[in-house]
């Protein structure tokens, strides 16, 4: 039976093939294509798959590559300051007055430092108790409301993070957390800038943990709480064991958007050019200082160039938080297995 | 004697890990509380304060003299500039991601090294900050010789989108079934017919809900068009005119000392707010509609 079809299908398509070539093109619309005009069809589909193979390599390696463009593009146009200065001077030098020449990015790199361990710090726990509530214990009804809302917010931009900084954080820190250890502070401080900070990368690491959760197999569960192990301590020995990688994952995720986030930070850690010596104290963050200075850099000499330097940093350090969380990955991976 | 001992030792033990339990139950809970509440505060705060300035002139006409010191007129510049810049940013985003998502998928091998290295560097694009991208953007314009114009910004926000846009993508694409391109290979279609008549119809819902996604964050992003698309009271006209943006008149708006324009920051926050949200329900929507015409 399929064989006969197949056999027939063919006789009819030889038949077609062995028609006379048509004088005008509506034959060949009609289905009745000539040998030649087969053959040149058929030669320039494979043409078409071969230039679209081509083209697509080549837009593919050219987007690999976009990283390495990127951080060329930035040594270029940082090199004249690198050539004035050692690098180690201005990576360790406190000292930032563009007007003289002086350029030392030790304070900002400190600044934001800090903001970021002071985000992490507060995110990590917080989002790592909600993800293991919302994926091991919360009724249907609450994760399934749960997980658009948490993706709605990681939406909502950093503008208005900042702004609501400004009208809630800062005054609670002036009004309230600094008056309560005894000393004065404006607000706009380090630990404004971590708490919107934190507040911003909430979504982004219970999004990707419960995910990790989701994704590690129920009868894991089932067995360890056979054995006799409470909600709590099937999630600490195996839940949490088993997700290890995938919460590295997250929290990378979330540690690097927070450490290059501008403009939320710009608004709220009081920019002042010192290493900050304390948590109420005002912080001056790599990004906010490109952000917050480009109007005046092209009108002083080499602060352009200073500024580029500023993002290739950034831009370094964020390749080896990449590099790095492969590594302890691929390390942590090996020991579950 | 001994035994009782024992016993009493289980039951310390039992209690211990139910207490722990509770502990850990109301800590869990208190986080989520917290973690919800400060959200829903931030989205109120944004509606309240935002809410009562907001009129139809704010959104339709652009600012007139004296706008910053309280003045009559409206941020359609920065709506429409936005939007601009986001919309132009999309294209030049698709073109080059799309073809590198189906390079990746349906032309080279599965365990390739240059596959997963390109994977790698859009997964370390994917971190670099938005500023890092306005700087390289600013630095390609001083190349160039541009000055701030449209085009810059759409140049820097398609740079930041890029990445999230083809990893998104790479991940839906991923998803189709290896069977049904050899299916379609087994029907005499070339590899690039297969890639678009099967692959991209089949991962349609995914692939606008990545467009979608790099909208939302395209549309958020102040720092990656501060250098580059600059900011102007005008609607542009041309690509080579500088754009203002939604994110960058907040800032600017909140800027200034004076209450009222203070509130119009609010306002243009909610108008964000908005777009971004509406993005967010209708890729949802769409990828709901879309996946009925799916092969499972």
């Amino acid at each position: 039976m399929d064989t006969s079809s197949s056999s027939l299908s063919q006789s009819q398509l030889s038949h077609q093939l062995s028609q006379p070539l048509p004088s005008d093109q509506t034959a060949a619309l009609q289905g009745q294509p000539s040998p030649a005009l087969i053959g040149l069809l058929q030669g320039s589909r494979l043409i078409k798959d071969k230039l679209a193979a081509a083209s697509m390599l080549f837009l593919t390696i050219g987007s690999s590559l976009m990283i390495f463009l990127i951080a060329l593009q930035l040594y270029q146009r940082s090199r004249p300051i690198l050539a004035m200065k050692g690098l180690a001077e201005l990576l360790f030098s406190s000292s930032w007055r563009p007007l003289r020449g002086e350029f030392g990015f030790f304070p900002f790199i400190m600044g934001t430092l800090w903001v970021t361990a002071v985000a992490v710090i507060i995110a990590v726990p917080l989002c790592l108790l909600t993800a293991i509530y919302l994926s091991e214990y919360a009724p249907r009804m609450v994760r399934e409301w749960a997980r658009p809302l948490v993706d709605l917010l990681a939406g909502i931009p950093s503008v208005v993070y900042g702004l609501w900084g400004i009208l809630v954080i800062v005054p609670l820190i002036k009004n309230y957390i600094a008056p309560a250890f005894g000393t004065f502070s404006t607000g706009y401080s380090v630990l404004a800038a971590g708490i919107v900070l934190a507040i911003m990368i909430f979504p982004v690491i219970i999004h990707v943990s419960v995910e990790v959760f989701g994704s590690i197999p129920y009868e894991m569960r089932e067995a360890a709480l056979s054995l006799g192990a409470t909600g709590w301590q099937t999630v600490k020995y195996v839940v949490l064991r088993k997700a290890m990688p995938g919460i590295i994952a997250a929290v990378v995720l979330g540690l690097s958007r927070a450490f290059g986030e501008t403009m939320a930070v710009l608004m709220v850690a009081g920019n002042v050019a010192r290493v900050p010596s304390s948590l109420l104290g005002p912080a001056y963050p790599l990004p906010a200082l490109i952000a917050n200075s480009y109007g005046e850099m092209l009108s002083v000499p080499l602060y352009d160039s200073a500024l580029l330097l500023a993002s290739l940093i950034l831009l370094a350090i964020v390749l080896l938080f990449n590099i790095l969380s492969r590594l302890i990955l691929i390390r942590v991976e090996r020991n579950i297995q | 004697m001994d035994r009782g001992k024992k016993s009493m030792n289980r039951w310390t033990i039992i209690n211990r890990k139910k207490i722990e339990e509770r502990i850990f139950k109301c800590l869990m809970v208190a986080s989520s509380l917290i973690i919800l509440a400060v959200l829903l505060l931030i989205l109120a705060t944004v509606i309240v304060r935002g809410l009562p300035t907001l009129s139809l002139a704010m959104l339709t006409q652009v600012p007139r003299g004296g706008y910053y010191l309280g003045q009559g007129g409206g941020v359609a510049n920065a709506i429409v500039g936005s939007l601009l810049v986001c919309a132009g940013a999309i294209g030049l985003a698709i073109m080059l991601s799309l073809p590198t998502v189906l390079y990746l998928n349906v032309y080279a091998r599965k365990s390739s090294p240059f596959a997963s290295f390109t994977r790698f560097s859009f997964d370390v694009l994917w971190g670099v900050p938005s500023i890092v991208y306005g700087a390289f953007g600013f630095a390609i314009m001083l190349f160039f010789g541009l000055r701030t114009s449209l085009l810059g910004g759409i140049l820097a926000v398609t740079f930041l989108i890029l990445p999230i846009m083809s990893r998104t993508m790479d991940e839906v694409v991923r998803m189709v079934p290896a069977e049904l391109l050899e299916v379609s290979y087994c029907l005499g279609a070339t590899k690039l017919e297969a890639a678009l008549r099967v692959v991209i119809r089949q991962s349609l819902p995914g692939l606008l809900t990545a467009v979608l996604i790099a909208f939302g964050r395209g549309v958020g992003d102040a720092a990656s068009v501060m250098f580059t698309a600059g900011f102007t009271d005008y609607i542009p006209t041309s690509l080579l005119r500088p754009a203002a943006t939604l994110p960058l008149a907040i800032f600017f708006q909140l800027g200034t000392p004076i209450p009222e324009v203070q509130n119009r920051a609010y306002a243009c926050a909610f108008i964000l707010t908005v777009i971004i949200l509406m993005i967010s329900v209708g890729s949802r929507l769409l990828s709901r509609k879309f996946t009925k015409h799916n092969l499972r």
